[in-house]
């Protein structure tokens, strides 16, 4: 659309003091943005003399660079960690994020395409139900017996009074409740999720960050793909329907080829999200699961923080995600911005 | 992106009904045994995830807020103790951490506040008028209205020169200097891109960089950028006499070298949305301004902003609700200090958390989602359904 423009007018055309002025400006920003990575680069290779003893900024003119943290990191003693980290940020981020995906693509289409009308005094009464349960629990009772008999009681319960209330939920409740969920402090839910994993023996494993992270980055799935699917004309789907497909043919051979872009930027960013999250995993993991924001906060010991190993683990972590970023960059302003403008 | 391409959202079953044809009402209606079975085969499972790692936890965690956490012989125990953590954070021994020590604010202080008290009644009063006097909605906006002024009021009570600002109004400072900072930078960026330059993809590659860096990286990043001493920029310090000076042992300076790194962060964030809204209005709008004479100030201000307001208005939800998270930054590069100047709510949770005092670190996580759930309702409610329409 900009490009027609700019052929069709000159009028938008800068002069030349204008754009030198733009151009100053932006290659300003790029500096801000490039400085700080430029200055990870140097001290990843500076001794913690050279860090220590003040700024040297350019590598063979200020200082003598060395490759003492890189080998620290990669081959050397911490590289056992460094190896078994990665792998588990590797694994955990893009499992997690495709799951997400998967599920949360799902659940919006669903919002969009289908009326549900839950009714609220069911979902009230089963709230209820498992606050007793829970309050059963830690009271002291057996969890299977509390469990057997809070459904029990929500079966009665929605046989007898639940018919009585006649208000029902719609699909922006359900789908503002899911969204909802990112407004939780991960604080708020950490403790309790500890538990649960612990229960379940799952503590300190790739599966129970996998399924937290999970249940983190669905809401924003819903909510960027919800918006995306209003834009899809919904007649391409009814002539389907016509011609005999079903509900889940109609997803697969039409809804998701029409929404890639979409599809890309929310992968892309609920990767990074996983990617790059801390507190939960801190909470989660013990030795053996751990990912690599954590090998880079375990680099503050207690003789201070490694600044040259730090950076070396920064750097070996952007590096994934940026090539992912340049890659997809072109689909990330169109897949959120349909879903920020609606329509 | 005209208004007229939209196409009916489900969502809304009254204004569907007038625009869409017969037939998609037909499609979205569940009626067959198949389309029930593929209704609840789509959406149950993200449903099933969500209740078992939110609301069952939230559950638990709403009990522990109500409860002490004490190690006993052979274990620990979890004793009910009623709305006591909440009362000693609002009333109690942690009033002074948790919202500050309040003082009679300046005169400064008065006059901002009388300013946006009389604004918020303006507002209110106006919206009472538009609404023609329902009652429903009258008793939400005037609960707002004192939710608001209560807030408002402590911001610039523990703000004032006796007073000290809690882990609530840094948290709130945080979010709202660094999402406006944050919107000013990336549009001003998203402006400068779209202009007829070179270049252009390589900009936008630049300037997505810091959005993929883990919060921690960036935290450590920034205690080494800002350090006076051996910090790349010591030159500068030197020459302005700030040789030695710590940024952490002064409260604003340590507040400060946080802000940065969170602009430093999701800048990006706003930039590449807010360039592709600017990418994507519409360009006869433009033409005409500019051939009518206007110049790029006006073009921007009367044509631009007004229809990138919809996105800004998403954006600012966004970032409100992930920026009331903040604590990677704080916890990193200050650990709080100095005293609690830096501390985030979340940051306060974690450390309460830390020192095994989960009764009070679930109240204050509850705390804080209340703040955000009733900030954001009132976001939506009051700004966000003018601009954008419905959530």
């Amino acid at each position: 659309m900009l490009k027609s423009l700019f052929i069709r007018r000159s009028l938008f055309e800068p002069s030349i003091g204008e754009k030198t002025i733009i151009y100053l400006l932006l290659i300003g920003w790029t500096i801000v943005v490039l400085f700080p990575i430029y200055w990870l680069v140097v001290t990843s290779f500076k001794l913690p003399i050279d860090v220590n003893t003040g700024p040297f900024y350019i590598p063979f003119v200020d200082y003598t660079p060395s490759l003492h943290a890189w080998e620290y990191i990669l081959v050397g003693d911490l590289a056992n960690d460094t190896r078994r980290n990665f792998l588990n940020t590797l694994t955990v981020a893009p499992t997690s994020a495709a799951i997400a995906l998967l599920l949360g693509t799902a659940a919006a289409y669903a919002l969009i395409r289908f009326e549900y009308r839950p009714r609220l005094g069911s979902i009230l009464s089963f709230i209820l139900c498992l606050i007793f349960a829970i309050f059963a629990i830690t009271l002291g009772a057996p969890w299977q017996i509390s469990l057997g008999a809070m459904l029990a009681l929500f079966i009665v319960i929605l046989l007898t009074i639940g018919r009585r209330f006649k208000r029902s939920l719609k699909n922006n409740d359900i789908a503002f409740w899911l969204i909802s969920q990112r407004m939780l402090p991960p604080v708020a839910v950490v403790i309790p999720i500890y538990i649960l994993f612990q229960r379940m023996a799952l503590l300190d494993t790739r599966t129970a960050l996998v399924i937290t992270y999970v249940a983190v980055n669905l809401p924003i799935v819903v909510w960027l793909m919800r918006d995306y699917f209003q834009t899809i004309p919904i007649e391409l789907e009814e002539c389907a329907a016509i011609d005999g497909a079903s509900r889940y043919r109609i997803f697969r051979s039409i809804v998701i080829p029409l929404s890639v872009p979409g599809l890309v930027a929310t992968f892309l960013f609920i990767l990074v999200f996983a990617w790059n999250e801390y507190l939960l995993a801190l909470f989660l993991s013990g030795a053996k699961s751990q990912t690599l924001p954590l090998t880079i906060a375990a680099q503050n010991a207690t003789r201070g923080p490694q600044w040259w190993y730090m950076s070396v683990l920064i750097l070996i972590m952007i590096v994934p995600v940026i090539i992912i970023a340049i890659l997809l960059e072109r689909y990330i302003a169109r897949g959120l911005l349909v879903g920020a403008v609606k329509g | 992106m005209a208004p007229d391409q939209n196409i009916p959202e489900s969502s809304q079953p009254a204004k569907s009904e007038v625009t869409a044809a017969p037939q998609a009402s037909q499609f979205l209606r569940v009626t067959s045994r198949a389309d029930r079975t593929a209704s609840s085969v789509f959406i149950m499972p993200s449903v099933l995830v969500v209740l078992l790692l939110a609301i069952f936890p939230l559950i638990i965690s709403l009990y522990l807020s109500l409860s002490r956490f004490k190690f006993v012989k052979g274990g620990f125990e979890i004793k009910f103790v009623g709305l006591a953590n909440f009362h000693k954070l609002f009333f109690g021994s942690e009033q002074k951490h948790f919202l500050g020590v309040l003082a009679v604010p300046s005169v400064v202080g008065w006059m901002v506040f009388g300013s946006v008290i009389g604004l918020l009644i303006y507002a209110l009063f106006r919206g009472f008028i538009q609404r023609r006097f329902k009652a429903r909605s009258l008793i939400g906006n005037i609960l707002v209205f004192f939710f608001l002024t209560a807030l408002i009021w402590l911001i610039i009570a523990s703000l004032a020169p006796q007073g000290r600002p809690g882990t609530t109004v840094v948290t709130l400072l945080y979010v709202y200097i660094d999402i406006f900072i944050q919107y000013c930078i990336g549009l001003s960026l998203a402006l400068l891109v779209t202009q007829q330059i070179r270049f252009r993809r390589f900009f936008r590659v630049i300037y997505l960089i810091p959005m993929m860096i883990t919060p921690v990286g960036i935290a450590y990043m920034f205690r080494m950028l800002v350090d006076t001493d051996k910090g790349p920029f010591q030159p500068i310090w030197q020459a302005l006499g700030l040789g030695l000076f710590s940024w952490v042992s002064n409260p604003w300076g340590a507040r400060a070298a946080i802000m940065l790194g969170d602009i430093w962060q999701w800048t990006p964030f706003m930039f590449i949305v807010l360039l592709a809204a600017i990418e994507g209005q519409s360009v006869e709008l433009l033409e005409a301004a500019y051939v009518d004479g206007s110049n790029r100030w006006q073009a921007f201000w009367h044509i631009t902003f007004p229809q990138i307001l919809p996105v800004t208005s998403t954006l600012v939800l966004i970032r409100m609700i992930e920026a009331f998270k903040i604590v990677d930054l704080p916890n990193i590069m200050t650990n709080g200090g100095p005293g609690t100047a830096t501390e985030s709510l979340t940051l306060q949770a974690f450390i309460t958390w830390r020192s095994l005092d989960l009764g009070t670190s679930a109240a204050i996580a509850y705390t804080l989602l209340f703040l955000v759930t009733f900030i954001g309702i009132s976001y939506v409610s009051l700004i966000r359904s003018r601009v954008a329409g419905e959530l």
